[in-house]
């Protein structure tokens, strides 16, 4: 019975989530981003956004090999917290980096792999927000839910690759990000096959 | 006998452990608030991995030697039209200069580590007088000149910036590089004791810029010794860096010790980093993009807006014809 006294997890990140925004627009009203504050706050979103996605990916993997359960409270609300901070990229993004230039932005999404590949990540992220409520599950049934939401490995790696594009040099931390991912992925799959491989061995006939 | 409503359902009494207990009531709020003010923290340091902010406060610039006399410049030109120079603060907190770190606020912070005095230049190569020079004999050699040109970064911001230096014509005029010499080189110091980042190996250690013999004796190459009317900061290249105005801002080697005059083209540090993206000749221009982002406009830094970027950075009446008869999509 831990679980009722965990009822503040969920609002606590949301409020945590918004406390980080909160500091990030302090900074920018106080100038204290430096020279170039809309590369700035916009790199700042992004890596927010993978962050948290990240974090959202490393709950199953936890109660997989841990047996942890509390962090899986928590896989609905960083997930969304993740898709809000991706918009927010973006829409820092079109608005104060490009000035709301629809085209140039459209030309850029269309010629530049780096913010395609961004932008392809986003809009992905937009079906699993939508279908994030309970009532989604039982409307789509699990199943199909379950085989929508595995959407946001393919969305992750994505994410990690946009990354890895964008920096100049030095690539330790989007490969960081992506050696998270692979990891909750390869924990995911290693799960799935050794329990397809006890059922099988379960149905085979003695 | 009057009906009594349904009696609740037991999972719907209040359990008694928190009906009874108001201290879990409050063991939640301090749960809540202890954990929201851990995940702000843990969000916004994570979020920050990577751009980091830059010191509120530059460091003072360089003072000059005791019984220096302060600069004396004898010349001052603009080479900008109606554009406010960026601030001191700007021009020294927001840099790219790998030596001393990745990040834009790296360089100011670990500039201490850079001692510019005493230095010494090596003029090597095809020249008729190889040798290697004092940075103050430098100094004493030409007349200070201040010149203010924009500079353009490759990853598409900008700065206008008062540098203060000599023209690198005079200097190549003064060494008489024989015929042999067809390019310019410009290296960096080597030695991670003053250049930190130099342990790593994001770009292969020294630093090495290179210009055609034409671009080089161009009246708008520029040697910089310092900024704003005093010394370079170690941030921004000091004690000597070269500056081509019409070129992305990497093409200006910092904290140079050799020059030298050689007969092939130089292998360059970002060339050689990522071919595809950094040619030898980068000249600025918006028609040809970066692989990775549009080259068509750039923010100058401290403005909002972005701004459309000039071929060869507004400076194509006095650079164009070097390049009548070269490809510029594919020699970018």
């Amino acid at each position: 019975m831990a679980q009722p006294r965990l009822t503040f997890l969920v609002p606590a990140l949301v409020s945590g989530w918004l406390l980080a925004l909160g500091q990030l627009a302090y900074r920018i009203a106080r100038h204290q981003l430096g020279a170039n504050p809309i590369a700035t706050a916009l790199n700042q979103l992004g890596l927010l956004a993978l962050t948290l996605l990240t974090l959202s990916l490393c709950c199953t993997p936890l109660k997989l090999t841990l047996g942890w359960t509390w962090q899986m409270r928590a896989r609905r609300t960083l997930g969304l917290l993740a898709f809000f901070s991706a918009l927010l990229h973006f829409v820092m993004y079109l608005g104060p980096d490009q000035g709301f230039d629809v085209l140039e932005v459209l030309r850029d999404i269309g010629k530049r792999p780096f913010i395609a590949v961004g932008f392809l990540a986003l809009v992905l992220l937009v079906p699993l927000a939508w279908t994030s409520s309970k009532q989604a599950v039982t409307r789509l049934t699990f199943p199909i839910w379950q085989r929508l939401h595995r959407l946001v490995y393919p969305i992750a790696l994505l994410a990690c690759l946009h990354f890895y594009l964008r920096v100049k040099a030095d690539h330790t931390l989007p490969l960081v990000y992506l050696a998270l991912v692979l990891a909750g992925l390869s924990i995911r799959l290693f799960a799935w096959w050794y329990k397809a491989s006890q059922r099988s061995a379960r149905a085979t006939p003695l | 006998m009057a009906k009594l409503p349904p009696a609740p359902k037991s999972s719907e009494l209040t359990p008694p452990e928190l009906y009874a207990r108001r201290r879990e009531f409050l063991k939640q709020g301090a749960l809540y608030v202890a954990t929201s003010a851990a995940v702000g923290v843990g969000l916004s340091g994570l979020s920050r991995l990577g751009s980091a902010d830059p010191p509120q406060k530059p460091p003072p610039p360089p003072a000059p030697a005791p019984g220096d006399a302060p600069w004396k410049i004898e010349r001052r030109q603009s080479y900008v039209q109606d554009e406010p120079s960026t601030p001191y603060q700007d021009v020294t907190t927001y840099n790219n200069f790998y030596e001393l770190g990745l990040s834009k606020s790296d360089p100011a912070e670990q500039a201490f580590h850079l001692k510019p005095r005493p230095w010494s230049v090596r003029i090597s190569g095809h020249v008729k007088r190889p040798q290697t020079l004092d940075i103050d004999t430098l100094l004493r050699w030409f007349g200070l000149e201040e010149r203010i040109y924009r500079m353009r970064c490759v990853e598409a911001w900008s700065m206008v910036i008062p540098w203060v230096g000599f023209p690198l014509a005079e200097l190549i005029k003064r060494v008489e590089p024989t015929s042999q010499a067809k390019y310019v080189s410009f290296t960096t110091l080597l030695d991670p004791r003053q250049l930190p980042n130099q342990d790593s190996n994001v770009l292969a250690w020294p630093y090495v810029e290179g210009l055609r013999m034409d671009e080089a004796v161009n009246p708008l190459t520029f040697m910089a010794l310092g900024l704003y009317g005093a010394p370079l900061p170690g941030q921004n290249g000091a004690p000597l860096r070269l500056v081509v105005p019409w070129k992305y801002g990497f093409k200006g080697s910092k904290s140079i010790v050799d020059i030298g005059f050689v007969e092939h083209e130089p292998k360059t540090s970002w060339n050689r980093a990522a071919p595809d993206e950094y040619g030898f000749y980068a000249n600025v221009n918006p028609q040809v993009d970066h692989p990775r982002w549009s080259q068509a406009s750039e923010r100058r830094i401290g403005e909002l807006t972005r701004r459309p970027t000039l071929p060869f950075n507004g400076y194509a009446e006095q650079v164009a014809h070097l390049y009548q008869n070269l490809d510029l999509a594919r020699h970018f």
